[in-house]
């Protein structure tokens, strides 16, 4: 494919500078493509019942559950799309699934 | 020195890849245009060139696998008929909507049902609007030049769309006529080396191709593509001059025969336009002023110089070799008509469809087309627009 334009595509992004076909030139984007509004229950860590047992990451079909220095973090809601397999994992009934506010 | 040689329309697009020796070929044998790829694979075995020959399971795959070598970087090329054509029907419009120029040598053939393995453009007519640049020819030598020509066109800057090179099936993929043969070392300097700036085979950029487009994007993408089809009309006359200078043989939009001061013409497509031209002659020779206009380039459809050319003619015959079943007349003729609408009003303009399923199409039908032309021409009384010839009534 022959194309100059290899900027990646913002959704105010016109015609003549989209890029042919579709192709997308930067690596790693779905990171730009928030899916956390598509939300309908909403996971909520309980920390003081987290054992840090660690289960629950790995399962996040979206990588939404940060981990550091080994321990778990709070949701990345900007990605979580509430299907809830974290809160099945979890042994220690540290996650609650609430309905998500407007 | 031009080769001089004798081949059929088959053999001198197999002739043509051989010359090209592209990266990939992968095709499914379909009757009439298995012997493209049969030759081509003799090519292969005897390492003639030294193109990647994937020898796929069904036309579909043929489609894909030229998909994933173009998107790759590769120059990728296929050939097929009728139902192998309409088995890639969902990868023809990914191809042209992934802007990949695959190119593609369809051999004219009856769409089933019920089955026929003769000429006619039911194939692909139903293709075009898949988003591919589509060239037909008249004879083997056409066939062998569009073939060329046609690298050129949709691997150019502006384009890049896949490109379907026809001819009809049996009538001229397997008669032997005369031709010429450019040089092998003047075709690969006239199609050059292709360098696509992006391709997923580069280690160093990496890239996406073909992904999913949401209501945010697809649009866009949409009015890219039609925007391409627009630009190669121009780039096809460019490629055209360029191959004229290079052996002579000069090509156009479509040809006009006679045209400039007939009163009478059809409009036409592939290899009927031969005997068409004979009769053409004949008419003259008998003070008749009637001419033809020959489609080269279908898609895109060179409306307003289509247009220029007719507006003088009194009567005209627009030949289908295709139904479309929109119960008012072929492809071809919706285009015409289109064109001529409010371009050149005065035209009396009737539908023929002929040749089906390879029906012969003999000078006597031809001449029919025009005799009933001259009577439209003289009485003003058009008639039933929506005819047929050489069916039995
Ligand atoms: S609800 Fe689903 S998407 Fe959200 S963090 Fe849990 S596993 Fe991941
Ligand atoms: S599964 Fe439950 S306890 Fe284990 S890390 Fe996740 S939230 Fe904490």
């Amino acid at each position: 494919m022959r194309n100059k334009n290899t900027k990646p595509m913002t959704p105010d992004v016109k015609w003549k500078e989209i890029t042919p076909g579709g192709m997308i030139f930067d690596a790693g984007n779905a990171e730009d493509f928030k899916t956390g509004d598509w939300r309908a229950m909403k996971p909520i860590w309980i920390i003081e019942k987290c054992t840090q047992c660690m289960l629950c990451p790995p399962t996040c079909p979206d990588m939404s559950i940060p981990v550091k220095d080994s321990k778990r973090l709070d949701y990345d809601y900007d990605h979580c799309k509430g299907c809830g397999v974290c809160v099945e994992v979890c042994p220690f009934d540290a996650i609650t699934f609430v309905k998500e506010e407007d | 020195m031009a080769i001089r040689e004798r081949l059929s329309g088959n053999e001198a697009m197999a002739v043509a890849m051989r010359q090209i020796n592209p990266d990939v070929v992968a095709a499914f044998p379909i009757t009439p245009s298995t012997e493209i790829p049969q030759y081509f694979s003799q090519f292969v075995a005897n390492g003639e060139v030294d193109t990647e020959f994937v020898a796929v399971e069904s036309e579909h795959s043929a489609m894909s696998a030229c998909i994933g070598a173009a998107a790759a970087g590769g120059r990728a090329m296929t050939a097929t008929s009728a139902n192998g054509l309409a088995l890639m029907w969902e990868m023809l419009y990914i191809a042209a909507s992934s802007r990949l120029p695959i190119t593609m040598a369809c051999v004219n053939r009856a769409l089933s049902g019920p089955i026929n393995i003769h000429n006619d453009h039911s194939d692909s007519m139903g293709a075009r609007d898949s988003g591919w640049i589509q060239l037909y020819s008249e004879n083997n030598q056409e066939a062998y030049d569009n073939f060329i020509q046609a690298l050129r066109i949709g691997e150019h800057d502006d384009i890049m769309l896949p490109v379907m090179v026809c001819q009809d099936g049996f009538i001229t993929s397997h008669a032997v006529e005369n031709i010429e043969l450019l040089e092998d070392d003047k075709v690969k300097s006239f199609i050059g080396e292709y360098e696509p700036d992006h391709y997923m085979l580069n280690s160093k950029e990496p890239i996406g191709v073909g992904p999913l487009d949401l209501p945010a994007y697809y649009f866009e993408h949409k009015r890219q593509q039609a925007e391409a089809m627009k630009n190669s009309k121009k780039i096809i006359l460019e490629v055209a001059r360029e191959f004229e200078k290079l052996t002579g043989r000069k090509y156009d939009l479509f040809e006009e025969y006679k045209l400039n001061d007939a009163e009478i013409a059809l409009v036409i497509i592939n290899s009927t336009a031969g005997t068409a031209k004979t009769v053409v002659d004949k008419l003259r020779a008998n003070g008749v002023k009637a001419g033809l206009l020959k489609i080269r380039v279908f898609r895109p459809f060179p409306a307003e110089e289509i247009a220029n050319a007719l507006k003088h003619i009194k009567a005209l015959a627009v030949m289908d070799k295709a139904e479309s079943f929109s119960a008012v007349g072929g492809p071809l003729f919706a285009e015409i008509k289109s064109t001529l609408y409010g371009t050149a009003d005065g035209i009396k303009i009737v539908n023929y469809i002929y040749g089906l399923g390879g029906r012969d199409v003999k000078a006597d039908d031809i001449e029919t087309v025009y005799s009933q032309l001259s009577d439209i021409s003289k009485t003003g009384n058009i008639g039933e627009t929506y005819r047929y010839i050489g069916v039995r009534q």
